[in-house]
């Protein structure tokens, strides 16, 4: 369960940054990502993927969460 | 020597890696790379900021070196103990050169060395009487420090002293920020985790306990945060007037000739300018989510990144910053057209190995090429995988990326790569110098300096062809290149 630290970059993608592991990576796409639901399952450009919690109300970025790590 | 092609440069790595035992071979290969443009991650080519194995001969530093030396130490109007034994302090005081402004003793202790100074006595019996004792001290012989930072080295962990409760009860009593740090030498493999202690001290320390107070001068819309200069040979004065001079206000120096009121300030700045990433990005990351403080890396190593660092920066803000960066960049364009065309036809083709730490293995590359030179090989001392992201597209192709290079490796690639110059710490000098290889200390810029923005620029042109061009390279023999052993050489060839 990393904290992860997530921004907007200047194109308006999600950057993904875990602190302890020196991951910066852009996030490709995230499952939900309405302006009622936010989070599920997030797939990085390097092929790994995170899962949030899925929320009622997108948050304002940047923001440091909990993600959990999904394993294939 | 023409340039190395890549399968060259692999078998250069494996050439000198053959001499190690299976183990110490695997792993150290791992740390050793030839440069890949086209990758945009460098975990696939190298790994970085793991444990140096006993054995090799790593110029790493420690937790304590990375907090004290690097971050807390420059500023300036805090008083900062190196609390435990004597011998940290002593041996690393003033050494780094951040320059300041003040009177040493009076409202300015930068280069001074305060030390709990432990002995047997306050290993068994503990040390926290003794640190709040010498905290009066200093507050009655020092009354215009304007805090105190208690820098631990690594007893305070071993012997469990809770400095958190004495910097409190300290707090109370002298009404000035105590700041404890948790940066004993032992925590993590190198001086990159001192970093990140100390930048995770401010955050608690100063940041959040400064939080909701009111601001002493008016904010203006233009305020910018100087972040990882360390004013090293006057770098971040340099840095400073061409920030002023396109129109934007410093309000604050992270932490060369910095204050801790600089510091309280900081979070009202529109926006945050990082130089050396590595040591300060996590309190940038900080302000960002806290502060809604955007950031953003910049470099002032000669005058092309300059040029496109200034342009970034003033990118952030409206048109009368944006036309006050090509201002100053017309402004300045006969100075270093001038340095350029005096050094740079004696410096042209040469070619330079880098090993340092922090920023520069990637930001001086951009300073050497505008002279026509080349790096051809660099890395990192305690460096990240994120250091070494922003590295490969700075390198030429099939140059040599080296991680924690040991003291084996760096002779044998600089034997055979041969390079004109080469950019490291005091550690690898003599050893270079004595194989009649012209050296420059890139840690303190060899007691000259600031290299940083256009005034800079002249004088590390000036420094490199007064090296590399001096004559007495031509006097140094080789003891194990004499006369005699080059007949055997020929002979044995033959």
């Amino acid at each position: 369960m990393p904290s992860v630290m997530l921004k907007k970059n200047g194109e308006g993608k999600l950057v993904f940054y875990v602190p302890k592991k020196d991951l910066e990576e852009v996030a490709e796409s995230i499952e939900f990502d309405s302006p009622d639901k936010w989070g599920g399952e997030v797939v990085l450009s390097d092929g790994s993927k995170y899962y949030f919690e899925p929320m009622d109300v997108p948050p304002t970025f940047p923001i440091t969460l909990r993600a959990k790590r999904i394993d294939d | 020597m023409a340039a190395m092609t890549r399968e060259e440069t692999e078998a250069l790595i494996q050439e000198v890696l053959e001499v190690y035992p299976e183990q110490a071979k695997k792993d150290r290969a791992k740390h050793l790379a030839v440069n890949d443009q086209s990758l945009e991650k460098s975990n696939k080519c190298i790994t970085s900021n793991r444990k140096s194995l006993p054995g090799v001969m790593t110029i790493r530093g420690c937790a304590y070196a990375g907090s004290k030396g690097v971050v807390w130490g420059p500023i300036k109007d805090m008083i900062h103990i190196s609390h435990g034994p004597v011998g940290c302090g002593q041996y690393s005081r003033a050494g780094r050169r951040n320059y300041y402004v003040g009177t040493t003793g009076v409202n300015t202790f930068g280069t001074m060395n305060f030390t709990s100074d432990f002995t047997e006595k306050d290993i068994v019996f503990g040390g926290d009487k003794k640190l709040a004792k010498i905290m009066n001290e200093i507050e009655e012989l020092f009354p215009l420090n304007k805090g105190i930072s208690i820098q631990s080295e690594c007893p305070i962990g071993l012997i469990g002293d809770d400095i958190e409760a004495v910097a409190k009860k300290a707090n109370k009593e002298i009404g000035k920020p105590v700041v404890p740090v948790r940066c004993e030498g032992f925590r993590g493999v190198s001086q990159s985790l001192g970093h990140h202690i100390a930048n995770d001290a401010i955050r608690d320390w100063v940041l959040d306990n400064n939080e909701g107070k009111e601001t002493a001068y008016e904010i203006s819309p233009y305020d910018v945060a100087v972040i990882g200069d360390y004013n090293i040979g006057g770098d971040a004065w340099a840095s400073r007037t061409l920030l002023e001079e396109m129109g934007l206000r410093v309000v604050a120096q992270w932490s060369g000739d910095g204050t801790i009121a600089e510091m309280e300030n900081t979070p009202r700045v529109k926006l945050n300018l990082i130089h050396c990433y590595r040591s300060m990005n996590y309190i940038a990351r900080h302000m960002e989510e806290k502060y809604s403080i955007p950031w953003i890396e910049y470099n002032f190593f000669g005058p092309t990144k300059i040029a496109e660092s200034l342009r970034k920066i003033a990118a952030f803000f409206d048109e009368t910053i944006q036309a006050g960066a090509e201002k100053v960049i017309a402004k300045y364009q006969a100075e270093y057209d001038a340095v350029i065309a005096k050094y740079k036809p004696r410096l042209t083709g040469k070619r330079v190995m880098l090993y340092v730490g922090g920023l520069r293995p990637r930001h001086v590359i951009g300073a050497y090429e505008d002279l026509g030179m080349e790096v051809v090989g660099t890395g990192y001392e305690f460096g990240h995988n994120d250091d070494y992201d922003r590295t490969i597209k700075e390198m030429g192709n099939a140059t040599l990326l080296y991680d924690d290079v040991t003291g084996y490796e760096f002779e044998e690639f600089v034997k055979k790569v041969q390079p004109d110059l080469i950019g490291s710490g005091i550690k690898e000098k003599y050893i270079f110098q004595k194989m009649g290889i012209p050296f420059r200390q890139m840690h303190s810029w060899d007691y000259s300096g600031p290299y940083h923005g256009y005034d800079g620029f002249a004088i590390f042109a000036r420094d490199m062809d007064m090296t590399l061009n001096n004559p007495c390279w031509k006097q140094v023999k080789v003891p194990w290149k004499t006369a005699e052993s080059d007949a055997v050489a020929v002979a044995a060839s033959a």
